[in-house]
């Protein structure tokens, strides 16, 4: 079972929800942190990292000396990574997705692909977590394919919990894709519900079988609890408005740790959906 | 010699467009016929990334061997200049008067990106 915990709006307490469930597990489990632009389940987990493992991605290079400048590579090129008009081709590896395809459309075999490093994946073992983290290099601007070597590590069979970066676009897209049910966190605001509609349409369109877990409940109103009820998504947990979970989380620590009294409500949420119980499609 | 001008406009009153890559059209202006003609640069304002690259190619393939423009960032920078294309900055309100800059020899051709991508 391979469980995402997403969200449209950021800071709903994906992470929360994803660190959490993971511990009260009975099982071994594989915790991916898939937020790859900022993770941060590591902060609530108390070892260090054991291991880091450069992550790089395939850009072109050009041999000046075969190339004739037919421009093939450029046409064809849909995110401009490499551009040529009758002269040497310009490459700008900060474009470039590391499809391959400018060396395969080259009539003369010019272009060579060569790795450039777009971050790092680093690996902590605490428990039964085995939490392994996407972290992008500063000035890097291509997630995705470090989304997927992050993803890559998933072994068959094993359970696992991915932490999705916030909102819709193609980072989240790259998390979700392949997995077997999607929990989506929000809050009971305005913002939170305008958000978990983009969400909600975002996984519907994936067509993966999801569910809610609203955080902070107490604050703003109901028209989350509303939304969920007329679209007829399960609302899979809820967690109380409670001045003792956002201090335990300022502290980096774990909920079910500093609040045992949390413990069976997570463990409650958690196993029933690693269960697959939750896993109609809504 | 044919000039590109970043801009909103349809004619030489219109406004100058402060940003290159992300111009709605550019106005070609040919300086040995006195004539111009508009393009529509609407498909890559609206695209995601590479913009400056996209727009860049347009003004090559529309024949021009300078750009009068707002701000230039550095990858449009660099295609523009691989393509032989002077690059000229100006705060001019109109094509018009960036026009009248440029023949009277008031403009300063630009040596480097004067802005980061995604300035504004």
């Amino acid at each position: 079972m391979i469980l995402a915990i997403a969200s449209g709006k950021g800071g709903t307490g994906k992470t929360t929800v994803a660190v959490n469930a993971a511990r009260v597990l009975d099982s071994e489990v594989l915790l991916l942190d898939c937020d790859v632009e900022e993770p941060n389940a590591h902060l609530f987990l108390p070892e260090g990292v054991n291991k880091v493992d450069a992550v790089s991605i395939p850009v072109p290079e050009v041999d000046e000396s075969l190339c004739d400048g037919c421009g093939e590579c450029g046409s064809f090129c849909e995110y401009h990574a490499i551009v040529s008009f009758g002269t040497l081709p310009l490459v700008f590896p900060e474009m470039c997705h590391g499809c391959g395809g400018c060396t395969m459309v080259c009539p003369p075999k010019a272009i060579r692909e060569v790795d450039r490093r777009i971050g790092v994946i680093e690996t902590v073992r605490t428990g039964n977590i085995t939490l392994i983290q996407g972290r992008l290099d500063v000035g890097v601007a291509m997630a995705p394919p470090l989304i997927r070597a992050v993803k890559a590590r998933l072994r068959d069979g094993s359970p696992a919990i991915l932490d999705a970066p916030p909102g819709t676009s193609c980072p989240v897209i790259a998390t979700l894709r392949d997995v077997d049910f999607v929990v989506l966190v929000t809050e009971p605001t305005p913002f939170g519900l305008h958000d978990l509609k983009l969400a909600v349409e975002t996984v519907r369109e994936l067509g993966i079988p999801f569910g809610v877990v609203i955080n902070r409940v107490g604050v703003g109103d109901d028209r989350v609890h509303a939304y969920c009820r007329e679209e007829g998504i399960p609302i899979l947990l809820e967690i109380p408005d409670d001045r003792r979970i956002a201090e335990a989380y300022s502290r980096g620590e774990l909920i079910v740790e500093a609040l045992p009294e949390y413990r069976d409500l997570f463990r409650g949420f958690i196993e029933k959906t690693m269960q697959g119980k939750m896993n109609k499609r809504v | 010699m044919k000039i590109a001008f970043s801009t909103s406009g349809e004619d030489l009153g219109a406004p100058l467009d402060t940003r290159f890559g992300r111009a709605p059209k550019f106005l070609v202006y040919d300086l040995d016929t006195d004539t111009f003609m508009v393009i529509d640069n609407l498909k890559t304002m609206d695209s995601a990334q590479g913009a400056g690259i996209q727009s860049a190619q347009t003004v090559a393939r529309s024949g021009a061997k300078a750009v009068v423009t707002g701000n230039c960032g550095p990858k449009a920078f660099r295609v523009l200049s691989a393509a032989g294309i002077r690059i000229f900055n100006t705060g001019a309100p109109t094509v018009q008067e960036a026009l009248e800059l440029y023949r009277a020899g008031g403009l300063t051709e630009a040596d480097a990106a004067n802005v980061e991508g995604h300035w504004s």
